[in-house]
């Protein structure tokens, strides 16, 4: 039992709990959008095209959270603009344009490997976070959460319905800005949780998982987050002792759990589906037969 | 919206001008001409205007330019030429007040979100919220109202996905009747609806314009449009007609605005009767929903729609063969009411 308690012990294991479960909570609570529009992809996409920008702020010892945000903002305006000249399809442009950045990335960390380490940046490495990243981390979850939570209804009604939104007086592109700032900064923060090859299944799997569970957004919103924060923080717990990489034992946690509620969950699993047919198949062969034969 | 009221009302008591609807329309469209990025003109200098208490038709084939002059008229596209005002205000002020509402065609809208009827008609109250959105008592209230007035009370707690497509027209209706706007327009909202429901929906729309409401409604559905609408705007590239329904949904202007789109069929004298009468019956049909008139020049008598007989024909085909049939019938009975 008392073993159980020696991640409590250490400082860095307790930063780590907590970080990693802040992260996974705003993740989690951004995952319902994109998971509804069917932009899964584009957290993906930022979080590969952030690395060369972390590799340079490494590299020139500035906070990664700056250069992070600079590489996002050029690979942003670098999709809008090959978008808009050209007749290229969003999803080739986003493969194109990532892939550049991912790949300017790499060349730069095996250019300077000693002052970049590429597995930090590619796996995330939580338990080593220096205190002033943790800083960083922490700001701009506690930051984004803060907003999400004041306009969390705006945004439902921005994406279900775009006009009407904008009919009843909300200011639709300035929401969506803030959203996609939202979701770069967090994605900037879960590089340093679980990596950039795994920030996908931190903006994905928590709201799908939920998505199986409930038909409401206020419900959605509050299992995702709980999700996030919950295997984030059980993740770094167990990555003590399997001394294994965070990020991948956060991500198999998530995973393991969407996996239960695709196959039980009460109305949309698998199993649920199956009973249902079972049940209607059986209600015709009554109505046809017309016996009041006893359901097994 | 009170604060709206009160300002009416006490315009209303000193006589000052902004009380009379005649002197500032409801919706006022003029000159508008919209050119999208691509070099495309959709609209050249639209001109219309409408005052309180109204239901105006938007009519005009696809791709004649009638979604842009919604869209120009919500703000949505900004016209290179001209002015939309509602009520004597620029659009960005009147969505801000909640003057005008807009209830969308559906293809835009995101039907696998886990919302139910109830939280999208709320949407409707939002811009009357604070900025958390938190529902107050009111807004409850007026949420639980707009879905009783379109029938929908019932399916409050289901999710919006799982509505036919009739139904989940009649919870955007309740949206815009829980913005409390005194503008709605509606993009075509009979499409994809069956018989009964647009019975109810056009119901609705003519106890809103009693309550002073103003509606502009596009439509392609010919044949429906005399019977609820008392203003038409025909469309094709710009206005080319606007005014009462009587005097402006004549066969000469639909005819130029759906050029050679429509079919017509004009049955008269020894087609129609054994004897000398000069009257005869036009019908023009897009192959929907047919529109007939009867008399001498075809131009008057535009029969109210029966209900019953939709009821039990709801196949477009069938009810022209089937309106036709009944045509004598029908010409002579207009004809005794012209005499």
């Amino acid at each position: 039992m008392a073993e159980l308690l020696v991640p409590f012990q250490y400082d860095f294991m307790i930063k780590a709990m907590w970080v990693s479960s802040l992260v996974g909570a705003v993740c989690g609570f951004l995952s319902c959008y994109l998971m509804l529009k069917g932009w899964s992809l584009m957290g993906d996409a930022l979080a590969h095209a952030i690395v060369p920008g972390v590799a340079v702020a490494y590299l020139f010892k500035l906070p990664y959270a700056v250069g992070a945000f600079f590489a996002g903002l050029l690979a942003a305006l670098g999709m809008a603009f090959i978008r808009q000249q050209s007749k290229l399809n969003v999803d080739a442009v986003i493969g194109l344009v990532f892939t550049t950045f991912f790949a300017a990335g790499m060349l730069l960390v095996s250019l300077y490997p000693a002052a970049i380490n590429v597995q930090t940046i590619v796996l995330g490495n939580i338990l080593a976070i220096s205190d002033w990243d943790a800083l960083q981390v922490v700001i701009i979850t506690a930051v984004s959460l803060a907003v999400l939570l004041l306009i969390w209804r705006d945004l439902i009604a921005v994406f279900f319905d775009e006009d009407h939104a904008a009919s009843v007086g909300l200011p639709v592109t300035r929401l969506k800005v803030i959203f996609f700032t939202l979701l770069s900064a967090c994605t900037v923060a879960a590089l340093q949780t679980v990596g950039a090859l795994l920030v996908i299944a931190m903006v994905v799997t928590p709201g799908a998982t939920a998505y199986l569970l409930v038909d409401r957004f206020e419900r959605l919103i509050l299992i995702a987050v709980g999700l996030g924060a919950g295997t984030s923080f059980v993740g770094a717990y167990i990555s003590y002792f399997l001394d294994g990489a965070t990020g991948g034992v956060i991500v198999t946690l998530q995973t393991l759990i969407f996996l239960a509620a695709f196959i039980f969950a009460p109305k949309h699993g698998l199993l649920a589906r199956r009973r249902a047919i079972k049940t209607t198949v059986l209600a015709d062969g009554r109505d046809a037969s017309a016996s009041p034969a006893a359901s097994p | 919206m009170t604060l709206d009221v009160q300002d009416r009302a006490r315009a209303e008591l000193t006589g000052t001008a902004a009380a009379d609807p005649a002197a500032v329309p409801a919706l006022d469209v003029q000159g508008v001409t919209v050119t999208y990025p691509n070099g495309h003109t959709a609209m050249r200098y639209g001109t219309f205007s409408l005052g309180a208490g109204t239901i105006c038709g938007l009519v005009g084939v696809n791709g004649s330019g009638k979604s842009t002059l919604f869209r120009a008229i919500m703000g949505f596209v900004t016209p290179q030429d001209g002015q939309i005002r509602v009520f004597g205000a620029p659009v960005a002020d009147a969505m801000r007040a909640n003057r005008i509402a807009y209830v969308p065609q559906s293809e835009n809208v995101d039907w696998n979100f886990p919302v139910l009827v109830k939280d999208v008609v709320m949407m409707g109250r939002y811009g009357r919220m604070g900025m958390m959105r938190i529902p107050r008592a009111i807004d409850r209230h007026v949420v639980q109202q707009s879905l009783e007035r379109v029938g929908m009370e019932a399916y409050r707690n289901r999710q919006i996905g799982e509505l036919s497509g009739g139904q989940k027209k009649r919870v955007f209706l309740a949206r815009a009747l829980a913005q409390e706007a005194e503008v709605i327009l509606l993009d075509e909202p009979f499409t994809g609806v069956d018989v009964k429901t647009e019975g109810a929906i056009i119901d609705l729309l003519m106890a809103l314009r009693d309550g002073g409401h103003v509606m502009l409604v596009s439509t392609h559905n010919l044949g429906s449009v005399p019977d609820f609408c008392d203003q038409v705007v025909l469309v094709k590239g710009t206005v080319i007609a606007s005014g009462p329904t009587k005097t402006t949904f004549t066969e000469t202007n639909l005819a130029h605005a759906f050029g050679g789109v429509l079919r017509q069929f004009r049955l008269g004298g020894r087609d129609l009767h054994d004897d000398d009468d000069a009257r005869g019956v036009t019908v023009l049909t897009d192959d929907e929903r047919p529109v007939v008139f009867y008399g001498a020049d075809g131009s008057r008598e535009m029969p109210r729609h029966r209900q019953d007989e939709e009821a039990a024909e709801p196949d477009a085909d069938a009810r022209s063969q089937v309106e036709a049939a009944d045509a004598p019938d029908a010409a002579e009975k207009a004809g005794k009411r012209d005499g």
